[in-house]
């Protein structure tokens, strides 16, 4: 694969990242503003409106924190012929979007605080690679703020605290972010598997689309269950009460030892910021935009 | 009530003002987040001052996107609030001993930063976390910066506002606390959701 199209296609999906957001998003920030029915809820949903207009006309950031930079690359890793040039590349565009967005230099180190400038530091950025036999590379671009990143929480439950523990611990975690993480938010939960993966799919849950329900009934359940109890809570946009508090929920869950019963929570703001572009083998580039689901 | 106040602002400009009210401001904001409320506190303790007066000032949460324009002059990209609780530990003692009049956030502050705004006459303005694009219309030039070997997000920038809003006020100097408020009523609603669950 030409190394010129992926750095071209990733500084792309960062702009768009950063600039905008994806339209399942906007459409369900736009419901909720018509449905507002309280002053500061219809104020500060007005100002998010407008700001998404401004920031995508003038290919602004939305907000001056652009995060820490994920990324998801399904597919076919073997249309790559090095996964060195590959990472280096994915550094190279992401510097250049740093310099020329521009982005805002986030990461440091976590000791000293050293900031080198360029967002790129040891394991930033952070690439998880799902391998799969299409006959593509999808790549998607996950910037994650601190506002949100914060409130993340994750518990090893007994097995019988159950269901119930579960949907407890949930509530709790949204109760103590309060207005931290710029509700209206997207929730992620993980479930089961170990400590490492409830909070790795609690976060892969996110890239789903608005409204996208859970293959299976019962998640599908539990997930309109704490959508709805969240929105009956009445922390608000920006922790300034009414509703709504979240604009979804989005559960997966994993097995997980006999044991134990590992639950997180992994939360994401307003923006739902993320962009995915597949690449084919011939250099063909498809942006892919995710739809409200219903 | 709507208000457009122009900084530095006075005991009587903020006495004025009560939790809902709208606040347009002009005038001189400074950024200042965790590392200018660590370094300005530690620097005093050895009797240094910080680079800036605070003593009446708005001090802004935010860790903005900069930019070296052609000229050479530094604008704003984008400049929205940061949380501001991270700030809970050292707002208190900031607000006593700098005099800062107003703080821009977003979340909300806790109940010592809120006792410390009703003891000194100070009073938190939130900003649409986020919305960072529009929060730049109102910000208009960046007349310095101060401590930027902290970091572009963590130094002070010195910015000049113009009919920067609008700042919903969050917490006033009378000892409310639309957060505190809100808290209270989502312990209540949260019984009720709790029950609903069956747990």
């Amino acid at each position: 694969m030409d190394m010129k199209v992926i750095e071209e296609t990733v500084f792309r999906l960062l702009a768009d990242a950063s600039t905008g957001v994806p339209p399942d998003v906007k459409e369900a920030l736009t419901e909720a503003y018509k449905a507002a029915d309280n002053d500061m809820v219809k104020m500060n949903l007005k100002a998010i409106l407008q700001n998404i207009d401004i920031a995508m006309g003038e290919r602004r950031p939305l907000c001056q924190d652009t995060g820490v930079h994920i990324f998801f690359v399904r597919g076919n890793i073997k249309l790559l012929d090095s996964i060195s040039d590959f990472e280096e590349t994915i550094k190279n565009a992401l510097e250049r979007a740093t310099k020329e967005v521009p982005l805002r230099p986030n990461a440091v180190h976590p000791i000293t605080r050293k900031n080198p400038g360029n967002n790129i530091g040891v394991g930033l950025p952070h690439i998880n690679y799902i391998p799969t036999d299409d006959p593509w590379l999808e790549i998607t671009v996950f910037p994650k703020g601190a506002g949100s990143e914060n409130m993340s929480f994750m518990a090893m439950l007994t097995p019988s605290q159950g269901l119930k523990g579960i949907k407890n611990f949930v509530l709790d975690c949204v109760i103590k972010s309060g207005g931290k993480p710029c509700p209206p938010t997207i929730i992620g939960i993980g479930i089961g598997g170990t400590s490492d993966i409830a909070m790795h799919i609690a976060k892969e849950s996110l890239l789903r689309p608005i409204g996208d329900r859970h293959p299976e009934k019962d998640m599908a359940k539990l997930e309109e269950e704490l959508l709805n109890a969240i929105n009956e809570l009445g922390i608000g946009p920006m922790g300034m009460g009414g509703s709504p508090t979240t604009l979804d929920v989005h559960v997966e869950y994993a097995y997980c030892h006999t044991a134990s019963l590992p639950i997180a929570v992994n939360t994401q703001c307003w923006t739902g910021r993320k962009a995915t572009a597949r690449i084919r083998e011939s250099g063909e580039v498809e942006y892919i935009k995710p739809e409200r689901r219903r | 009530m709507e208000y457009r106040l122009k900084t530095p602002l006075s005991e009587e400009d903020v006495r004025k003002l009560h939790v809902g009210d709208v606040v347009y401001l002009d005038g001189i904001v400074y950024t200042g987040r965790d590392e200018v409320h660590i370094h300005a506190l530690e620097g005093l303790k050895e009797g240094k001052k910080p680079p800036v007066d605070f003593a009446g000032s708005v001090l802004f949460h935010c860790g903005p996107i900069m930019r070296k324009n052609e000229e050479g002059n530094w604008e704003v990209v984008a400049a929205g609030p940061t949380t501001s609780s991270r700030m809970n530990s050292l707002e208190p003692e900031f607000i006593e001993k700098f005099h800062v009049r107003a703080i821009i956030g977003k979340g909300g502050m806790s109940q010592p930063t809120v006792e410390a705004m009703r003891k000194h006459g100070a009073v938190y303005l939130s900003l649409t976390g986020g919305a960072a694009a529009l929060a730049a219309r109102g910000l208009k030039t960046v007349k310095g910066v101060e401590w930027l070997e902290f970091g572009m997000p963590e130094a002070i920038w010195i910015i000049v506002a113009e009919n920067f809003g609008p700042l919903l006020v969050g917490i006033d100097s009378h000892g409310r606390s639309i957060y505190s408020d809100v808290g209270k009523s989502v312990e209540e609603k949260a019984k009720i959701v709790r029950k609903k669950l069956g747990i």
